[in-house]
């Protein structure tokens, strides 16, 4: 009898304390948004109804496909000489991801203000080259916060990108290029094709890590073009609506998840037979 | 092999793709050396101020201070839950482990700020009970950062774990040796690396956090992150690319430190003996 219940010993601390302390607040988050202030459906239907809102997230979803096109095609160079690269290649582009990778999202948010902003030395450059009269606005926009979120997803999107290409079996390159065909016709329609698993899992991950994404955009947004996550924090913290940003909250957490399952699917194709 | 080596073209986008990734933590280093109060780039004149801050500024220190003791805190916390939930998991191998093994890893998946309000929640639910683990204290961000950071430990965990024998396992339980015995004299000492990774990757993650400390803190629990957050907000502080100099100097040390000790204990193997 005792013996049954040996697994929960090692098992339940860690299984009460995210119980405790994550799903049951989040249930509480959840009433916030059908409670306040006052119980009913009508925070959902703000959510989904409010131009500004609306406008919020069309921005987030804009943002994030053209961050994760960018990022993954980058990623892909970026994979393909550590991979295949010759041993010095492959070490020093080893450390172009794994510096940027280890560096805080707030380090790297205000490297692209020293560089970008009106002060900043891009900006100084041109100037002094004489090629500028105004500073140019690269960040506190849209742009900034584009570009800023590129170089915050590259490295992740890398690391299933390089364990794709490392499966590739390098007899079937071979095969192509003895029947004749091409090197670029080998990259285009056999290495990149059987790298496809890793392309898709690529762009999953980065798109579910840049739709929630806080600190860049709030950082190189500069409170200008406000993505969802951020939304959040000003309804909490500086113009309150507690019920709307729970609401938005859960809708979030549901894009989230529903993009996960297909992520799932996606690592294990053979679980759903 | 050599035929499939990438050419030329993609060499130059590559190396313009690595001057990208490289490009801003480059812009951070002349700023920390302006001798103006804003973010400007100097012009003749350098100055050690920004630095002095650092290291004169009780702002600064006490920032640096605090971010260190939650992530001690937080990272031995959640180090040691998550391995005694790993071992369960490979021990004992339960029903729905599956489903136990993604409550685990929840806080993970979530968007930040999805778990920066859930925190926020929780933390201003347990200031109506007390003010010690609470809004805005010490012992609430290392809290809130072990829910955060556990998820990174269970997999590290789980990882060095599945490489261990299980038959020494079962061989110990066959002699008689008791859990105790199992886990702290049979598979911690196999596992001790993944410990001791798990322990140092959780407690960088809670000495960087800043989207869940955001929603936890505001003037008390002042950490490091809060701290660059404020100062990045509006008015810029070049203290703030003084201390970016450090911790990417910090960073650099160790992953090249990392990568060549890798590189070289990879030869002495492949080398042949005497």
């Amino acid at each position: 009898m005792a013996r049954r219940f040996r697994p929960m010993i090692l098992l339940a601390p860690l299984l009460a304390f995210l119980s405790l302390a994550y799903v049951l607040p989040f249930a509480g988050v959840v009433g916030w948004s059908v409670t306040l202030p006052e119980p009913g459906l009508q925070n959902y239907k703000a959510a989904l109804a409010d131009p500004l809102v609306l406008s919020v997230f069309w921005r987030t979803l804009r943002i994030c496909v053209i961050v994760t096109l960018i990022s993954v095609a980058m990623a892909y160079f970026l994979a393909l000489l550590w991979v295949r690269g010759s041993p010095l290649v492959r070490m020093l582009t080893e450390l172009c991801i794994l510096i940027p990778f280890w560096i805080s999202v707030l380090t790297r948010a205000f490297g692209w203000l020293a560089l970008l902003s009106n002060r900043g030395i891009l900006n100084k450059w041109l100037e002094a080259a004489g090629l500028l009269d105004d500073p140019l606005r690269l960040v506190r926009n849209e742009f900034g916060v584009t570009v800023g979120m590129i170089h915050f997803m590259v490295p992740f999107a890398v690391f299933p990108l390089a364990s794709a290409m490392r499966m590739v079996d390098e007899r079937v390159l071979m095969a192509a290029r003895g029947m004749g065909a091409g090197r670029a016709r080998v990259f285009l329609q056999v290495f990149v094709p059987m790298t496809a698993a890793g392309i898709l899992g690529a762009i999953l991950l980065v798109f579910v890590f840049a739709i929630g994404f806080f600190i860049t955009p709030a950082i190189l947004g500069g409170g200008r073009s406000v993505m969802v996550a951020e939304l959040i924090y000003l309804r909490i913290f500086q113009s309150p609506d507690w019920g709307l940003a729970a609401a938005i909250s859960v809708i979030l957490m549901l894009a989230v998840s529903a993009l996960l399952s297909l992520l799932l699917k996606q690592i294990r194709p053979g679980a759903e037979k | 092999m050599i035929s499939s080596r990438p050419r030329r073209l993609t060499v130059i986008l590559t190396v313009l793709i690595a001057i990208f990734m490289l490009m801003p933590l480059l812009a951070v280093v002349p700023v920390s050396f302006t001798p103006k109060r804003f973010l400007s780039v100097p012009t003749g004149e350098l100055s050690l101020r920004h630095y002095r801050t650092l290291i004169e500024d009780r702002e600064w220190i006490e920032g640096i201070w605090l971010s260190l003791r939650i992530g001690v805190l937080s990272a031995a916390f959640s180090t040691a839950l998550a391995t005694f939930f790993s071992l369960g998991i490979w021990m004992f191998r339960p029903r729905f482990a599956g489903v136990l093994m993604g409550l685990a890893l929840l806080p993970m998946v979530a968007p930040p700020v999805v778990s920066a309000l859930t925190l926020y929640f929780f933390l201003i639910t347990l200031s109506n009970f007390n003010g010690i683990v609470a809004y805005d204290t010490m012992f609430g961000v290392a809290l809130a950062h072990s829910v955060m950071i556990v998820p990174f430990a269970v997999v590290l965990v789980s990882v060095s774990l599945a490489q261990v024998d299980r038959r020494m396992d079962l061989a110990a339980r066959a002699m008689g040796a008791g859990l105790g015995t199992r886990i702290f004299k049979v598979i911690l000492p196999n596992i001790k690396f993944g410990v001791i990774a798990a322990f140092l990757l959780t407690f960088v993650l809670s000495w960087e956090e800043i989207a869940v400390t955001i929603f936890i803190t505001s003037v008390d629990a002042v950490t490091l992150p809060r701290l660059m957050w404020q100062g990045l907000r509006d008015n810029i502080d070049p203290a703030i690319a003084a201390i970016s100099v450090v911790l990417i100097l910090i960073v650099i040390v160790v992953v090249v430190g990392k990568t060549v000790v890798q590189k070289l204990m990879k030869k002495r193997r492949a080398a042949p003996h005497g």
